[in-house]
């Protein structure tokens, strides 16, 4: 059998993959979190409850309407989508020009209302969620063994990730968005309703935990806690990538998912710690982040 | 005889408890170039802002085309045609000079076509692709004008357009302004320095502790001038 590093190729790329499964979660999430922090200047302790309600939703779609997941891929992130929509009107939008820290309470103490309210109603073990028909089996490689599942976890992640890059940093939307990031008054004052571009920014981003959440039902048990353990890695991947940096968030995202795998082939006992030990010294060495702006 | 295009009265505006417009009263008739004068805090930046709706509280009357302007939103009051091009130019850094051209959205027809605002400032064609803020201060300032001359807004209100520019740029300004009016604009503009506003206002208001104290108009120019002078001297 193949080695390299004295690890066995299978092993190896099999820790590479998962690495990079992880990594593209990471990604999604921390890219909605850098959309939504700056436009709202919120840090959304929602997202991982609303990742969860993505999973959550693809699951009653098909228990109770039948829907399958390609379906559930469509109407869960609208759907979690909207209930962010009115998270922001209702609530989000009396913290406008308060200190961080009410932001973060709120949206904090909402994650914990909305899984306890899907713990009472599911309790807290998980529900399996199967792999779509056309996307079972896999591919031997030679090296090793691709699910495909995995294969379009990773795949489809990454090209929402490129859209969503390409819409901000090339497109008039776009351009609109970065501009209400650094002076929402003089955009407003030039014609374009900002508050309207803020609400539906925040429902963008919750659409893609939800988007997330449903490429993980398949992969990880749909259960109310999935999301809570997640999201302290994702902030994590926030912080190291630098709050708010579209393409930090990305290229973050993946990176450390890979670096996480490669840890458990070489280091096993530290995997679960190589983030927050990376953002340790990224925090040191650059308070503001690999790609943030700093001041 | 019809209203005046724009029509301010009693304005008062708030920060938080700072009480800072005390009932402001002027008026802008079409194609007229009309200044507001007045020392350091007077409250002029605040009239601009007071009629776009961008202080936090502000009461009293602004009527554009006849329509009321205080309760409306401020894109609202953006898209009737009021472009301002504020006193800090207002540059966004994470755009460059063609997405900062092009950001304020077209609100009616008749607005200045590409070329021609390349012929108004021909610096700003070949910066282009370049970083918004890594233009010089005088092409900063060129680039917040020239992004609204597009939009199809009449009446444009410039604070401070001059302020820390050499006097080459200082006279190109002044050159674009009464080139603008030429073509129909009507300009409120907020000024410190007054021997460029005369040359190039219809009317002065002057502005002390947020309220208009005296209005001179350009044709009484040599009693009003020492006026003038008498009201801006620190
Ligand atoms: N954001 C703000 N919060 C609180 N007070 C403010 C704010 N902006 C301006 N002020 C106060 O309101 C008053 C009027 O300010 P304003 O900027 O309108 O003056 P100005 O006439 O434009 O002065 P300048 O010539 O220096 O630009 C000043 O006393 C100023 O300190
Ligand atoms: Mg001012």
């Amino acid at each position: 059998m193949a080695e390299l590093l004295g690890i066995p190729a299978p092993v190896l790329f099999g820790q590479l993959l998962l690495g990079l499964i992880n990594g593209a979660f990471y990604a999604i999430l921390s890219l909605g979190l850098a959309v939504i922090f700056g436009l709202l200047n919120i840090i959304n302790f929602t997202h991982g409850a609303q990742y969860m309600m993505g999973a959550f939703t693809a699951w009653m779609l098909l228990n109770h309407l039948g829907l399958g997941y390609w379906w559930a891929l469509l109407l869960a992130p609208l759907l979690v989508g909207f209930t962010g929509i009115l998270i922001e009107r209702l609530l989000l939008k009396r913290l406008a020009g308060l200190d961080h820290l009410y932001g973060l309470l709120l949206t904090f103490g909402l994650a914990l209302v909305i899984q306890g309210l899907f713990r009472n109603e599911f309790g807290s073990t998980g529900l399996p969620y199967a792999i779509p028909p056309e996307l079972r089996g896999g591919q031997n490689l030679g090296f090793m063994f691709l699910p495909n599942y995995r294969a379009w976890v990773v795949g489809v992640s990454l090209a929402v990730c490129l859209a969503t890059w390409l819409v901000i940093e090339k497109t008039r939307l776009g351009s609109y968005l970065r501009a209400a990031t650094e002076n929402p008054t003089l955009v407003q004052a030039m014609g374009i309703d900002v508050p309207r571009m803020v609400t539906l920014t925040y429902g963008f981003g919750v659409a893609l935990a939800a988007f997330a959440g449903v490429l993980a039902a398949p992969i990880y048990q749909v259960s109310p806690l999935m999301g809570a353990d997640l999201i302290i890695v994702v902030f994590a991947v926030v912080v190291i990538g630098g709050m708010g940096s579209i393409l930090g968030s990305i290229v973050t995202g993946f990176g450390l998912g890979v670096i996480e795998g490669l840890t458990k082939v070489f280091w096993p006992e530290a995997s679960s710690t190589v983030i927050f030990v990376i953002m340790a010294i990224v925090l040191l060495l650059r308070p503001a982040g690999l790609f943030g702006r700093s001041g | 005889m019809a209203e005046p295009l724009l029509v301010v009265e009693d304005l008062h505006a708030w920060y938080g408890e700072a009480h800072v417009l005390h009932g402001m009263h002027f008026s802008v008739r079409t194609g007229e170039v009309v200044t507001l004068l007045g020392r350091n805090g007077a409250g002029k930046t605040t009239t601009l802002k007071a009629i776009l709706g961008i202080v936090p509280r502000r009461s009293g009357s602004v009527r554009f085309e006849g329509q009321e302007l205080v309760g409306l939103p401020p894109h609202r009051i953006a898209r009737l045609g009021i472009a301002w091009c504020p006193e800090e130019r207002g540059i966004f850094a994470s755009l460059d000079v063609q997405e900062n051209l092009l950001l304020p959205p077209v609100v009616a027809e008749g607005g200045l076509s590409s070329a021609a605002i390349f012929e108004l400032f021909p610096n700003l064609r070949e910066r282009l692709s370049s970083q918004g803020t890594k233009l010089s201060g005088g092409e900063q300032q060129m680039l917040a004008i020239a992004r609204i001359l597009r939009t199809g807004a009449r009446l444009l209100l410039l604070d401070e357009p001059t302020e820390g520019l050499a006097p080459v740029i200082v006279q190109q300004i002044g050159r674009t302004i009464r080139r603008l009016k030429e073509q129909g604009f009507t300009i409120l503009l907020v000024e410190q320095n007054f021997r460029f506003a005369a040359k190039l206002a219809d009317r002065h208001y002057i502005v002390e502790h947020g309220r208009v104290v005296d209005e001179i108009a350009a044709t009484e120019l040599g009693p009003g001038q020492e006026r003038l002078v008498a009201y801006l001297a620190v």
